[in-house]
């Protein structure tokens, strides 16, 4: 949605050094350090993977890796909890369909 | 039957206490215009584990007591209106208040922890303890002081009509 | 096998009390926590804490965070970040895996779980829908990762949790549409309802929300009365435009581990459901381990650190590194502050709730 710059208590957002994730493809900027699951909010994503039946979208519900609702496929392995998971430069992140695909390192 | 819009209610349905809930209890007291000069004034009218309020007060016009959850009781005789207790609690009830800061304008100094900030001079929407704006208001300064600890105290006048429904400002980024 | 006095489980208010207590007595500590930071929930605190001065009361949650992580470091307290504890067998055993690589095995003299509590859901057609959060994931996403996880959010629950959430995602830039209480009266403390409705933020008491509308994520929400037996009334539904719909209802404790190794469990209603045994000293009916905060029953931070002072000044204590008075006089002080904290209007149903758990046959 968007980050906060600026914070009553927390003060200004401090400078980071910024990494390049690639979800889905895309090119996107993400601040060294911090989860794969803000670094998407932060864009607007609106789901991080579809479910296996229903293809139902889904995303964050506890933020702290303990519902795996926002699981993701993460350098060719899926199932990787975005919110306890911190970016890489270069990481690939896929929008996970079902399951994901567990047919090994791409 | 709602209670979303209610300019009165009860603190444990709107959120917030009425006059007639404060009047109820002994522990608010509003300085009336034989004050000449701001005191604090507590709404904390629930007994919560708290007293930082006493402790904060530097000529111990506040007492709790040794009993943490009873309710602060304010002397406003030996209140100087310094202001510490203000930032000091927890739970941003006390603001200072004089009826007669002129003929015509009330003072309160009240805690704020939103962005951006009010400058002095500037025109702000007052509130009352139901978020509705019921005035407008000047700011005369606005405090942030280390010891505050990142809640801003803001002192501002406003039209005395208003001068127990104003309570705190409108925040000023609001979409 | 390594061995150590005391490994601590979790690293948030009360296992951080928990850890510097004990090496503060002198015994040989390791604290674990399978986060890649300690603190736990305590960094997203970023209000005032109430209590008294013993309680560090008037000092934000985030920098009490700051101050234990420091005397963590003062008292060179082992740490290792990254573990995730898997197991507790033979009653002094802790398997954990390390960077998800290592697998290896402790062998503990005294083991404290701090392992906290896990938000509880309320389900509703729509509840599933990207923006349906539980209250504290919204907070770490402002408070800790700095992202607003939407501009417009109804909240459900008005219990401390659902209103101090409420007041710092409006500092944090959000519009909060409502706060939805299915209860006729409000849960939390006035003074925290009171600063979110000054800043016009409507209640709702006696209502609930009856379904999420949106296709890839909420785009509205719509709320019903509901009647005395708490059943929504026909005819009574009005629409919210919202993006992000918060849960605060509630935590229960994070009991698998103590419940794994062993530990009798009591039920607590108030204190958020089964819970292991304990007595005072925060033993649980295996002497070998100790618990401490939420895990123990559900209540503050505040009182998750004292908690965790008395588990790790106990657990020290019966491994012979305190002499019986410094014990005592140790023990009554935290004794204190802990029934300070749990007295009140609002803190003597859980004074209750935690006297019936010790008051349970140990088993």
């Amino acid at each position: 949605m968007q980050r906060i710059l600026d914070h009553p208590i927390l003060g200004p957002l401090p400078e980071e050094e910024k990494v390049t994730i690639y979800v889905d493809g895309e090119p996107v900027e993400a601040r060294k350090g911090e989860m794969i699951a803000a670094a998407l909010m932060a864009t607007g994503k609106p789901y991080f993977r579809k479910t296996v039946k229903r293809h139902e979208p889904r995303s964050i519900f506890c933020g702290i890796g303990r519902c795996t609702d926002c699981v993701m496929t993460v350098n060719g392995t899926p199932n990787v909890r975005t919110c306890v998971t911190a970016v890489e430069e270069g990481m690939v992140i896929e929008t996970q369909m079902g399951f994901g695909d567990w047919g090994g390192k791409r | 039957m709602d209670n979303h819009n209610e300019t009165e209610g009860r603190l444990k349905t709107t959120g917030a206490a009425s006059l007639a809930e404060l009047h109820a209890t002994k522990e608010y007291i509003l300085p009336d215009e034989r004050m000449h000069h701001p005191v604090a004034v507590i709404e904390c009218i629930e007994a919560i584990p708290c007293n930082p309020c006493e402790t904060a007060c530097p000529v111990h016009a506040i007492t709790v007591g040794s009993e943490i959850t009873n309710l602060p009781v304010i002397d406003i005789e030996t209140c100087t209106g310094c202001g510490l207790c203000v930032a000091a609690c927890p739970g941003l009830a006390i603001y200072l208040k004089q009826k007669n800061y002129t003929k015509d304008l009330s003072f309160i100094a009240f805690p704020f922890e939103y962005l951006p900030l009010p400058e002095a001079g500037q025109t702000i929407n007052m509130v009352n303890r139901y978020g509705q704006v019921v005035c407008e208001g000047t700011v005369i300064k606005v405090v942030t002081i280390k010891r505050f600890n990142r809640t801003a105290i803001i002192h501002a006048s406003y039209p005395v009509e208003q001068y127990e429904h104003v309570v705190n400002m409108q925040r000023l980024a609001i979409d | 096998m390594m061995e150590r006095d005391i490994v601590v489980i979790g690293s948030g208010p009360a296992g951080l009390c928990a850890a510097i207590e004990a090496a503060e007595a002198g015994a040989k500590v390791l604290l674990v926590d399978e986060n890649a930071k300690p603190g736990g929930q305590l960094f997203k605190q970023i209000h005032k804490f109430f209590g008294s001065r013993e309680h560090s009361a008037g000092v934000r949650g985030i920098d009490i965070g700051t101050l234990l992580l420091q005397k963590a470091e003062e008292l060179d307290i082992e740490v290792w970040l990254n573990t995730e504890a898997c197991g507790i067998f033979d009653q002094d055993k802790v398997w954990v895996v390390r960077d998800k690589s290592t697998s290896l095995t402790i062998h503990a003299k005294r083991i404290i779980l701090a392992t906290g509590a896990n938000e509880n859901v309320v389900n509703f057609p729509g509840w599933t829908l990207p923006g349906v959060m539980g209250a504290g994931a919204a907070q770490t996403m402002i408070n800790i990762h700095r992202v607003l996880p939407g501009r417009k959010i109804l909240m459900i629950g008005s219990g401390n949790v659902g209103v101090i959430v409420s007041y710092q995602l409006l500092q944090a830039g959000a519009q909060v549409k409502a706060v939805v209480e299915a209860a006729p009266q409000l849960g939390g403390y006035g003074v925290h309802t009171a600063k979110v409705r000054r800043a016009g933020v409507p209640f709702y008491t006696g209502h609930t929300v009856l379904e999420a509308h949106g296709t890839d994520h909420v785009e509205s929400a719509v709320i019903v009365k509901l009647d005395a037996a708490w059943k929504p009334i026909a005819g009574t539904e009005f629409s919210v435009d919202v993006d992000t719909i918060c849960i605060a209802a509630g935590l229960t404790p994070a009991v698998e581990l103590a419940f794994g190794a062993g530990c009798r469990s009591v039920n607590s209603p108030v204190l958020g459901g089964l819970v292991p045994w304990h007595d005072e000293s925060m033993r649980t009916s295996i002497p070998s381990i100790y618990i401490a905060g939420d895990v123990s029953g559900v209540e503050e931070a505040s009182t998750a650190m004292e908690e965790g002072r008395m588990a790790g000044l106990s657990a020290a204590h019966s491994l012979g590194y305190l002499e019986a008075s410094r014990y005592r006089s140790r023990f009554e002080a935290i004794n204190h502050n802990l029934l300070a904290l749990r007295s009140g209007m609002f803190g003597q149903k859980r004074r209750d709730a935690k006297e019936a758990i010790m008051a349970a046959r140990k088993g």
